[in-house]
């Protein structure tokens, strides 16, 4: 991970970092008013010139008719346009321990310690529980050094769903936001769902096929279930049989409300939201790319999705020689109107930013599905509401509104607009100004 | 007469497929033999055939004067349509399906419609003693994973004997620890013994089930995927197709099944089937074949291209099938090759692609002939089908038409634009429209 190389860097810059923040903090107002700003309350109608209270972290106020309380910081809001602060659906961002981040694929040889099968041996069956960790918890995991939380505040994000991402079970994510004071303050809930990847690993491990990885999710559910029920029924009488054998692989699934399932393709899409009715478990889908051809089949599943919005490209590195096949082609072309194609049947979805490396580029991407005729005020809320509620945090995050967490996202132009600047985010009603505007970067290889 | 009810409903599950009269083409039946006639489909059907038939009004009429008409081809052993075949790490892997992986857009579905196949038993792969589960399909091209399904087939599972299943992992991998990598079993003595164990805990937990659905047992066993198809299959729920190639594995195959209660259904490859044919009968195997594919490997030398025939002769249920996107584009000129290599008549050898395989999949009181009331599942050839040169003209799945050679011919060049224009597009916004603001 590129942002390792960063941290390894002197401490001293760690160290400041959190000096910096815990006496922005301790100087930061409790109380502030935008005033005569455009706000974008995504879960009521947007108000051309109204205010908007913050006290003590949470919404105080919002509308046209609104005071600014004696006791405020006012920030003048004329020209500037309030979002909620917005919601990044599937990211690591916050973690930067490598163990729980790199794809077990990419490095065979590296088995991390936390990992469940023995070292040496590989796993023969889903009893071995392979590739799992889903008791990790990202909530445990988050950092408050982790310097992308910067880049993507400067972008507008505020707050993020963030999971471990190594292996089939992951781990459990948290709803975090992207500043604190220290790194528990992140956490806004968790643990909020369960990350399946079906990363492949090798051939002579099993699961080693994806028919292998899709029998062992349905085996460790079923597993988890009847391990549900076996301690429930030990419970009510502990003296009339052994206890359970405690599983950390089972208790991690059981500890998560949801699931994340991937699918791309049509075909895979199709495949999962089977495979969803199939499940005891609420079921995410995750990516999407193709969803533009299969919305009808997500919106009769009653799925949600997290849309991906590293939309599909040509490879850089292909033999120009080489032609694609028309539906690779076409998934090219017509990904970035899945959004649309997912809102006119009526399915809840959000982004994420799946894996975009500038944080930049998240909004940019976000435009070409407006361009590719996605409402701008749906853009907007599945950047945000929808998100939330997909997650069952849209009690308190995703809209703005009173009683709410003040976090708000203050751009000059829309959000859509190529020349849209962040101005400021606040999260949980800190302020927070953007990075300076980087110069162009150099490609690294 | 079909009550009126169940005909509207037959209309409807058959989402209105046409009333069609294929007329005046020379009609191979493979059971009830050959001669000049019409065919009618309706509901999805076959209605009636026969020497003069009249078009209902509002029938689509197929002028077939010329050609031939046969069943769809049955290929009983295929890998195509499907995201991934082999699960290789482990030596029984009866807990994967390969109807999770369905792929209902894989091209092969298009070419084998070209080739005119209509139905594929599609397996999991040999790696492993006991494979994963299998599934029978119909070549519905365009409809999701779901509906290429053949209702009411008894599901599959794939056992594997010999060279692939005792392969012991990649030594030559540089992967670290790659000792322990290497998988049980390395011998057929150890295949055997693989098949022995699997089933042996099958039994103990079927009982466990059988104790708990009698009250016996007050708490529901955990439910294990990988031993709940073994279970299937010791009660007759779930058909084995077995990979094999040598006759001493056959036997021993056969042997075990007996000892444990269950049936082989098919025999796969089976290319020393021929030395064996009596004992394949006995059991009460069918034999899934190649026409002249062998020596590939050592298991597969003692070959011959009389296998299928003299199998046949002996009384065993012989079919001809692909494992090969390719050959199942020609399994019609694979089934003639019986003709020359063992006197098979032109029916028996249309019957190793048709009916056989359908009495072998069970199957065949919906498919793998042209008779009233089975499923209008029909090629349409411009020439014999046992003939080299005869080309699919059309084929028809529950009375729709999934491939017309006429027609895609004339959409090739509609396609390529498609695709051409895509390749601009692209093209035109790779153009850098800006000065190039990252050094290369």
């Amino acid at each position: 991970m590129r942002f390792l190389g960063v941290r390894a860097g002197p401490r001293v810059l760690i160290v400041l970092a959190f000096w910096a923040a815990a006496v922005l903090r301790a100087d930061a107002p409790a109380v502030y008013a935008i005033r005569n700003a455009r706000i974008v309350t995504v879960s009521g109608p947007e108000l051309p010139k109204a205010t908007v209270v913050v006290r003590d972290g949470l919404i105080e106020a919002v509308g046209e008719d609104v005071a600014v309380p004696v006791d405020a910081w006012p920030l003048e809001g004329e020209g500037l346009t309030v979002y909620p602060g917005l919601i990044d659906g599937l990211s690591t961002l916050g973690i930067t321990d490598e163990s729980a981040l790199a794809p077990a694929a990419a490095r065979p040889s590296s088995r991390s310690s936390v990992t469940s099968s023995p070292p040496g041996r590989p796993a023969a069956g889903p009893e071995d529980r392979p590739r799992t960790t889903s008791w990790l918890n990202a909530a445990d995991l988050v950092r408050i050094t982790d310097r992308r939380l910067e880049s993507a505040r400067s972008a507008g994000f505020t707050t993020a769903v963030t999971f471990p991402a190594r292996g089939i079970f992951a781990g459990q994510g948290a709803v975090i936001n992207l500043a604190a004071a220290r790194s528990g303050g992140l956490v806004v809930a968790s643990p909020v769902a369960q990350y399946v990847s079906f990363s492949s690993g090798s051939f002579s491990e099993f699961p080693g096929s994806l028919m292998g990885l899709t029998s062992y999710v349905r085996q460790l559910l079923l597993d988890a279930g009847y391990y549900r029920s076996a301690k429930a029924r030990y419970e009510k009488n502990v003296r009339d049989a052994a206890r359970p054998v405690y599983d950390r692989a089972l208790e991690g699934v059981l500890a998560a409300p949801r699931i994340l399932l991937p699918a791309q393709t049509r075909t895979q899409i199709a495949r999962m939201t089977h495979f969803a009715a199939e499940l005891n478990v609420p079921v995410v889908l995750y990516g999407v790319h193709d969803g533009y051809r299969a919305a009808g089949v997500i919106a009769k599943a009653g799925v949600p999705v997290l849309v991906s919005l590293k939309w599909p490209e040509k490879d850089r590195e292909a033999d120009p020689e080489d032609t694609d096949s028309l539906r690779v082609l076409e998934l090219r072309a017509y990904a970035s109107s899945t959004p649309h194609a997912l809102a006119a049947a009526g399915v809840k979805f959000g982004f994420y930013s799946g894996g975009i490396e500038r944080p930049g580029d998240i909004l940019r991407n976000v435009r070409r599905a407006v361009d590719a005729g996605l409402d701008r005020a749906a853009a907007v809320r599945a950047l945000t509401l929808s998100t939330a509620e997909i997650f069952g945090v849209a009690d308190r995050l995703g809209s703005i509104e009173r009683g709410k967490i003040a976090n708000l996202l203050v751009t000059r132009g829309d959000l859509f607009e190529e020349r849209m600047k962040v101005e400021y985010v606040l999260i949980d009603g800190v302020k927070y100004l953007p990075l300076p505007e980087a110069p162009p970067r150099e490609e690294r290889q | 007469m079909r009550p009126r009810w169940f005909a509207i409903f037959c209309a409807a599950a058959a989402s209105a497929a046409p009333v069609t009269l294929i007329r005046d083409a020379t009609v191979l039946t493979v059971t009830k033999g050959a001669g000049k006639g019409s065919v009618l489909i309706q509901d999805g059907r076959i209605a009636a055939l026969g020497p003069n038939l009249a078009a209902p009004a509002g029938a689509v009429v197929v002028e077939a004067a010329g050609m031939y008409l046969m069943p769809g081809i049955i290929d009983c052993h295929s890998h195509i349509a499907a995201d991934s075949i082999n699960e290789s790490s482990v030596s029984v892997s009866s807990m994967v399906s390969v109807e999770d992986v369905l792929d209902p857009e894989d091209i092969a579905i298009y070419r084998a419609l070209a080739g005119g196949v209509t139905t594929a038993n599609i397996l999991h792969g040999s790696a492993n003693a006991i494979g994963g589960k299998c599934v029978v399909i119909k070549m519905r091209r365009g409809k999701p994973a779901a509906e290429l399904l053949f209702e009411g087939a008894r599901p599959g599972i794939k056992f594997a004997l010999g060279e692939n299943p005792k392969r012991r992992g990649s030594p030559s991998s540089t992967n670290p620890g790659d000792a322990a990598v290497l998988r049980y079993p390395a011998t057929r003595m150890g295949v055997e013994d693989v098949i022995r164990q699997a089933f042996t805990e099958a039994r103990i937990y079927q009982a466990q089930w059988q104790a708990y659905r009698s009250g016996r047992s007050a708490v529901a066993p955990r439910r294990d995927l990988k031993l709940e198809p073994l279970v299937e299959v010791l009660e007759g729920k779930r058909l084995v197709h077995a990979h094999c190639y040598r006759q001493d594995e056959i036997l021993m195959l056969l042997r075990v099944a007996d000892e444990f209660g269950f049936k082989i259904r098919t025999l796969q490859h089976v290319l020393e089937g021929y030395k064996v044919a009596r004992e394949i009968a006995a059991h009460g195997a069918g034999a899934s074949t190649f026409s002249d594919w062998w020596a590939y490997k050592i298991e597969a030398y003692d070959a011959i291209p009389y296998n299928a025939a003299i199998m046949h002769r002996k009384g065993v249920l012989v079919s001809i099938n692909s494992d090969s996107a390719e050959v199942m584009r020609h399994l019609n000129t694979e089934a003639a090759k019986t003709m020359k290599y063992g006197g098979l008549s032109e029916e028996e050898a249309l019957a190793l692609i048709t009916v056989n395989p359908a009495r072998q999949l069970m199957i065949d009181d919906q498919v793998g002939s042209i008779e009233p009331g089975k499923a209008a599942d029909l090629v349409l050839y411009d020439r014999h089908p046992l003939s080299n040169y005869a080309k699919v003209q059309k084929v028809f799945i529950d009375g729709q038409l999934y491939f017309d050679r006429q027609k895609d011919l004339e959409q090739r060049a509609a396609r390529q634009a498609r695709k051409q224009a895509l390749l601009d597009r692209e093209k035109q916004q790779a153009r850098p429209s800006a000065p190039q603001t990252r050094p290369r």
